[in-house]
């Protein structure tokens, strides 16, 4: 196999992975950019994954399960909101205590209905969104380099991995051109103004943890009906988390937060690849190097490379009307 | 002395309470010795497709053959195996079934504590004179499925997916190519291992991953022994048109003419064993290796594969098996000395 089928492969594999955290980092985005910070997108996105897949089972259609997952999601948004925004609570205790309890509520729901270790039964292929082929595949394929790139890795991609690449340009336009954007951005950095100008903030921050809420639904459906096709328990495995390094090291813009998730799919991608290969002049490194190496990047760049990362003015800070 | 008279009364419900335990020990054990047996399954559930199901198959084996009841628990934590044993122990059940590694030191230190509770740990060796240790000839069953794959494969490479990065998997791998090679000397095995913590073993994404990235070089059957990882690696093969082998349980039923064969474990005979041994009297503690001669380890054909294996392969693959049994061939075991020959 020569270097650009190596190159396909990973770029293909690189773009799988990526998917979950382009749309929970742009959940984290909406969120954010209103104030609410959301620790809380890993549970979320669990919850999403879990209650896909039971949807897409019993009733044996992706669509539901999609729309089962994004109810789940947004429904945890929504309690995230209640606690932070109308009951000033604190936000980062809220959304850790989102994580736990969707991390074990999932595994005693799995496994009270499914008994299968808080697995879901395998779905079958009605239960998933199946590739999509692109036109003209078949036709460009045998062309050199744009042909195998087009078949191998623009084509054959799911439904949501095209959403999510669409999803990117949207939040921004939503974010950066429209009114509610406007207001969205204001309300993160001075809820005071926002108030003065008699538009309510709570209101304004429960659209936002909404909007999070329908993204990492997706996020969540992806990881269980479409990458994989059933729940395993914790299979979000600190994607919620790497999204939210994600969004900080693209200082809470969207089309750099697609580049650093789409960074951190490859060095993910990068790790399955090299694992057990001979490396020249060093010979065959350890499995766990590579591994770790995602990690160790994440580290680096987030410490050295990103410069100042400077989070909405308002961010965390529950806002109390002045009287 | 303030407190005198409570502290009179104390003693009086001491004595009530050791007259008490002295009468229920004299009961004699034949009594309350209707057979109770127990089994404690491996993170992962009792449906899990694999090593618990079959273990739940033996003892569900064994009760409609007895009519005797058994009682199992299924931990979904590190630290639930032992509370799960202890508690079985201190309840009177026996014997108590262990299924998997995870729990050897919780076994260890329970065993110690009842002595006269028979316990049968799977996987790993408890040193106890209480204590039956089933080990598994991985290697012989998985030479038989290497074989198998090097037959079907038609690109000369083959592939292996691990979960945890540990010699017990290892020694699957390493059985595997071994196979693959007495099929055809010059086939590639590709190995990759899911990671090295115990979400490893559980984390199908990445074991889809694995095996995507293996099919993009051209491997065209794929063994798993991977947990719940490995339904990851099925499955993309199956979304891929390739083949793929399950392991422990028979998983061949999980995606018809997709799963080439599965390396089967006998777990639920190890169990079935273990119950039927002590009902007979005859339960035997110390250590047992079952391999393709006892019928241990060994491969999976039913309806949903048998137009996979052809007449040629099952051939090969029964020669090998009496070649292993009569000693012709030896299968290296990689936990022997950590190293797999080339």
């Amino acid at each position: 196999m020569d270097y650009f089928d190596i190159l396909i492969s990973i770029l293909g594999s690189s773009i799988r992975l990526s998917i979950p955290l382009i749309f929970a980092a742009l959940a984290g985005l909406f969120s954010e950019s209103a104030g609410v910070f959301d620790i809380g997108l890993e549970g979320k996105m669990l919850a999403s994954a879990f209650a896909a897949a039971c949807i897409a089972y019993t009733a044996d259609s992706a669509w539901l399960g999609l729309l089962a997952g994004i109810g789940a999601s947004v429904a945890l948004g929504l309690v995230h909101g209640f606690s932070s925004i109308t009951n000033r609570g604190n936000q980062i205790v809220s959304g850790v205590a989102i994580n736990f309890f969707v991390s074990g509520i999932t595994i005693v729901l799995g496994q009270a209905w499914f008994g299968q270790g808080a697995r879901t039964p395998q779905l079958t292929s009605a239960g998933r969104f199946a590739p999509i082929i692109l036109p003209g595949t078949d036709a460009v394929r045998g062309v050199p380099v744009i042909g195998s790139l087009y078949a191998n890795v623009i084509s054959g991609n799911s439904l949501l991995t095209y959403l999510a690449f669409a999803a990117v340009p949207l939040s921004w336009w939503i974010l950066y051109r429209t009114r509610f954007g406007l207001r969205l951005r204001a309300v993160g950095e001075n809820p005071g103004a926002v108030d003065t100008a008699g538009i309510s903030v709570s209101w304004l921050r429960y659209r936002a943890v909404i909007c999070a809420g329908l993204l990492c639904g997706f996020a969540g459906a992806y990881l269980s009906i479409v990458q994989s096709a059933a729940f395993i328990q914790d299979m979000s495995a600190g994607k919620g988390y790497i999204a939210l390094a994600a969004l900080i090291f693209a200082k809470w813009k969207p089309v750099p937060v697609m580049f650093a998730c789409l960074l951190f799919g490859f060095l993910d991608a990068l790790s399955n690849f090299m694992q057990g290969r001979q490396v020249p002049l060093i010979g065959e490194v350890p499995v766990q190097i590579f591994q770790a190496l995602p990690y160790v990047f994440t580290c680096g760049l987030l410490a050295g490379f990103v410069g100042v990362a400077t989070p909405p003015k308002a961010g965390g800070i529950p806002y109390v009307k002045e009287r | 002395m303030v407190g005198g008279r409570s502290a009179a009364k104390k003693f009086e419900a001491i004595v009530g309470a050791v007259a008490l335990a002295t009468v229920a020990a004299s009961i004699p054990p034949t009594l309350a010795a209707e057979m109770k047996p127990a089994l404690v399954y491996a993170n992962g559930g009792k449906f899990d497709k694999s090593m618990n199901e079959a273990a739940y198959g033996g003892a569900e084996k064994f009760k409609n053959e007895t009519g005797i009841e058994y009682r199992d628990f299924e931990p979904t934590a590190e630290a639930q195996g032992e509370q799960a044993i202890r508690n079985f122990a201190s309840r009177g059940f026996n014997p108590v079934v262990v299924v998997s590694f995870s729990w050897t030191s919780a076994v260890q230190k329970v065993a110690a504590e009842y002595p006269d509770t028979k316990f049968v740990i799977v996987d790993a060796v408890v040193d106890l004179p209480n204590v039956r240790s089933v080990l598994y000839k991985e290697q012989e069953g998985s030479y038989l499925v290497g074989l198998l794959a090097g037959m079907a494969s038609k690109t000369g490479k083959v592939g292996f997916v691990g979960g945890m990065d540990i010699p017990l998997i290892r020694k699957f791998g390493c059985g595997y190519k071994q196979g693959a090679r007495a099929a055809n000397a010059d086939i590639k095995v590709l190995q990759n291992m899911t990671g090295t913590t115990r979400t490893a073993w559980r984390d199908p994404v990445r074991g889809g991953e694995l095996a995507k990235n293996q099919i993009d070089q051209g491997v065209d059957v794929i063994f798993a022994a991977a947990g719940a990882t490995g339904l990851g690696v099925l499955q993309a093969a199956a979304d891929n048109g390739k083949l793929s082998i399950g392991v422990d349980s028979n998983q061949n039923f999980v995606h018809p003419g997709s799963v080439l064969t599965s390396m089967i474990k006998r777990v639920d005979l190890t169990v079935y064993n273990a119950y039927a041994d002590f009902r007979k009297e005859a339960f035997t503690a110390g250590k047992q290796t079952l391999g393709v001669a006892e019928g241990g380890v060994g491969y999976a054909v039913d309806d949903n594969n048998k137009n996979l294996i052809t007449p040629e392969m099952t051939a090969a693959v029964e020669k090998a098996k009496a070649n292993i049994i009569s000693g012709v061939v030896t299968v290296h075991d990689y936990m022997s000395d950590n190293s797999c020959p080339d």
